[in-house]
């Protein structure tokens, strides 16, 4: 594999600094019962990159996602976090670590306002206690401005501010997705995990979603790792590229480099087996 | 006015203020079902248990006495002093956090994920141990409650009401015991409501109310929401025991309020706080005006006793998800 022309920090053709390694997956392996999810996978997440992880349905990916941020726990390998190695940890404690995600079919707060949403990413900022937030004058009403203030940021960012107090259950799917990005975004991670950001949109809503995505990633200098299903939008946006297929690693390494690899086309267009 | 038709707006007075109390303890079911999916068959022993834990302190009674006597043959049963009401309230608050805590770790904590028809055995355990405990720890006898809330009818409305009728009308009869449970209800109705709407653990509430994954994801962690909302329902559950057990004594038949509070979850929906407020104000208007206007005219009587049951019997064939629940429809 490439990876050797990663060892060292560099600055990309268009100006962002990739840094060192955030997240080191070593050895990875995921068995539901006798179902293997994923088979001894490895590989890494550079600070300020987007990195995708594509492959066909059933590749594993979004396990691959949720071991990252402790939904599942692999039964082999380890996880390394700027330079620890983790232990078994929940997923709020990880998520209390700056991993922030979105989910494949939405997982947002149906029944709470587009600003309500966006509010539960800043609780892991907010520390007041219960009883001066039941007192609300003081520290808590000053504390949840501040907050506040961060969200309006995060809801102009996105161009969401029509859609405030919008309970989010009754938003069109692509704003829902909006929502949740916001959501996660409120957060501040450092590192942020999309789960297929633009499946079931149209080409104009990919399109904002993909500026959206360069845009927190250029401008906050986030990282971030996404699972996508549109070869052109994965191609386009992301620094490296991890291919799975059948929970296996095969291929990594930048999109035009995955793009000749043959193992890859062959996964992904079939070849005669004569 | 005509006396009859005064007379029938004192009925719907009564009704609203029973109604408020049906409100409140249906309202300590939803906010457990909602953070948590359980339908919680303890939360009227939990009245009863914060009750007696309320009288017990208040009047200076010995915990477990009855055990350490019959054990060690002492003769001991009060330690001689009287608690002022506010602290005896502050420390049952205290102890009722206490039971959130252990009912976290011994109970939900090993039952996460399992199957709802699980987690309501286990609160049906939970209800008779509780039940049992709580007696043996403050006796089985019948105690008086008194938190400082005078009781009987209340003169000064029922004077200067008395100028809306003829000669034959003497004012509304309205308790007082019953105008202050109505107004601290509405008051800790208020604050439930302004509290989970506008501070970070009302939002993390109901976070976990939604979507139990997605609120893991932003930081959540759902077995501290759980004891905050355990915490909540031991609150609510000590107020409905003060007011129903100020009345009525406390007393075993206390835990039974809990029965009164289905028909209303019925009405109102298991998801929804303002369901349970209003439909607790529907079954208590509702059975008192039945009672003064059908029951007793043309029934014989002693219609409040099932009107309730019947209401949320009709409700299910035609609105099974209540007023303000939520549709269940499910994707195919």
């Amino acid at each position: 594999m490439t990876d050797a022309a990663f060892q060292e920090s560099y600055t990309t053709p268009d100006g962002r600094k990739i840094g060192d390694v955030v997240m080191e997956m070593k050895n990875i392996s995921l068995r539901f019962g006798g179902v293997t999810a994923i088979k001894d996978i490895s590989f890494d997440i550079r600070e300020g990159e987007v990195r995708a992880i594509i492959g066909p349905n059933g590749a594993g990916k979004s396990s691959m996602l949720n071991v990252i941020n402790g939904f599942y726990h692999p039964q082999e390998g380890e996880v390394w976090f700027r330079g620890e190695k983790r232990g078994p940890m929940k997923p709020y404690q990880i998520a209390r670590q700056g991993i922030a995600r979105t989910f494949q079919n939405i997982a947002l707060f149906k029944g709470m306002s587009t600003l309500d949403n966006i509010m539960t990413g800043r609780l892991i900022h907010m520390n007041t206690s219960i009883a001066s937030q039941a007192f609300w004058k003081g520290p808590a009403e000053r504390e949840e401005i501040e907050n506040r203030e961060r969200v309006e940021k995060i809801i102009d960012f996105l161009e969401i501010q029509t859609i405030r107090k919008t309970p989010v259950g009754s938003l069109p799917y692509g704003l829902q997705k909006r929502v949740e990005l916001g959501r996660a975004l409120a957060s501040d991670p450092s590192l942020l995990l999309l789960d297929e950001p633009m499946a079931g949109m149209n080409v104009e809503e990919k399109e904002d979603m993909s500026r959206f995505i360069l845009d927190v990633n250029d401008e906050f200098g986030t990282t971030i790792a996404l699972i996508e299903h549109d070869m052109g939008v994965v191609m386009d946006i992301s620094d490296r590229v991890v291919v799975m297929d059948y929970g296996a690693k095969i291929g990594d390494g930048t999109p035009d480099e995955v793009r000749q690899d043959e193992k890859v086309i062959a996964a992904y267009l079939g070849v005669s087996h004569d | 006015m005509s006396a009859d038709f005064l007379f029938g707006v004192e009925v719907l007075l009564n009704g609203l203020m029973a109604g408020v109390m049906y409100s409140l303890v249906a309202l300590g079911f939803v906010l457990i079902f909602k953070a948590s999916g359980i339908f919680n068959y303890a939360q009227g022993v939990m009245a009863l248990f914060a009750a007696q834990t309320l009288v017990g302190i208040q009047t200076g009674l010995i915990p477990f006495s009855h055990l350490i006597n019959a054990m060690l043959g002492t003769k001991i049963h009060h330690f001689g002093w009287n608690v002022p009401t506010f602290i005896a309230i502050l420390i049952t608050i205290g102890i009722m956090v206490l039971f959130a805590i252990i009912v976290e770790k011994l109970i939900l904590k090993h039952l996460v994920n399992q199957e709802p028809i699980i987690l309501f055995m286990a609160t049906i355990g939970l209800a008779y141990f509780l039940e049992g405990f709580g007696d043996l720890m403050w006796g089985a006898e019948i105690k008086k409650l008194d938190v400082g809330i005078p009781q009987g009818g209340n003169l000064w409305i029922e004077e200067s009401t008395a100028f809306l009728g003829g000669d034959d009308f003497y004012g509304f009869y309205l308790d007082t015991l019953d105008i202050y449970a109505t107004v601290i209800a509405v008051i800790l109705v208020a604050s439930l409501i302004l509290f989970s709407q506008y501070t970070k653990t009302g939002r993390a509430l109901r976070a976990v109310a939604d979507d139990h994954q997605a609120a893991l994801s932003v930081g959540i962690s759902l077995r501290t929401i759980w004891v905050i909302v355990w915490s909540i329902a031991g609150f609510v559950a000590l107020v409905a025991g003060v007011m129903w057990g100020a009345k009525s004594g406390v007393q075993f038949s206390l835990s039974l309020i809990a029965l009164k509070a289905l028909p209303v979850l019925m009405l109102g929906g298991f998801t929804s706080i303002p369901g349970a407020i209003i439909g607790g104000l529907i079954i208590g208007v509702g059975e008192k005006l039945f009672e003064f206007l059908i029951g007793a005219p043309f029934l014989g009587g002693a219609t409040e006793n099932w009107f309730a049951y019947m209401l949320a019997l009709v409700f299910l064939i035609f609105r099974p998800q209540g007023l303000f629940g939520e549709k269940i429809i499910e994707r195919v």
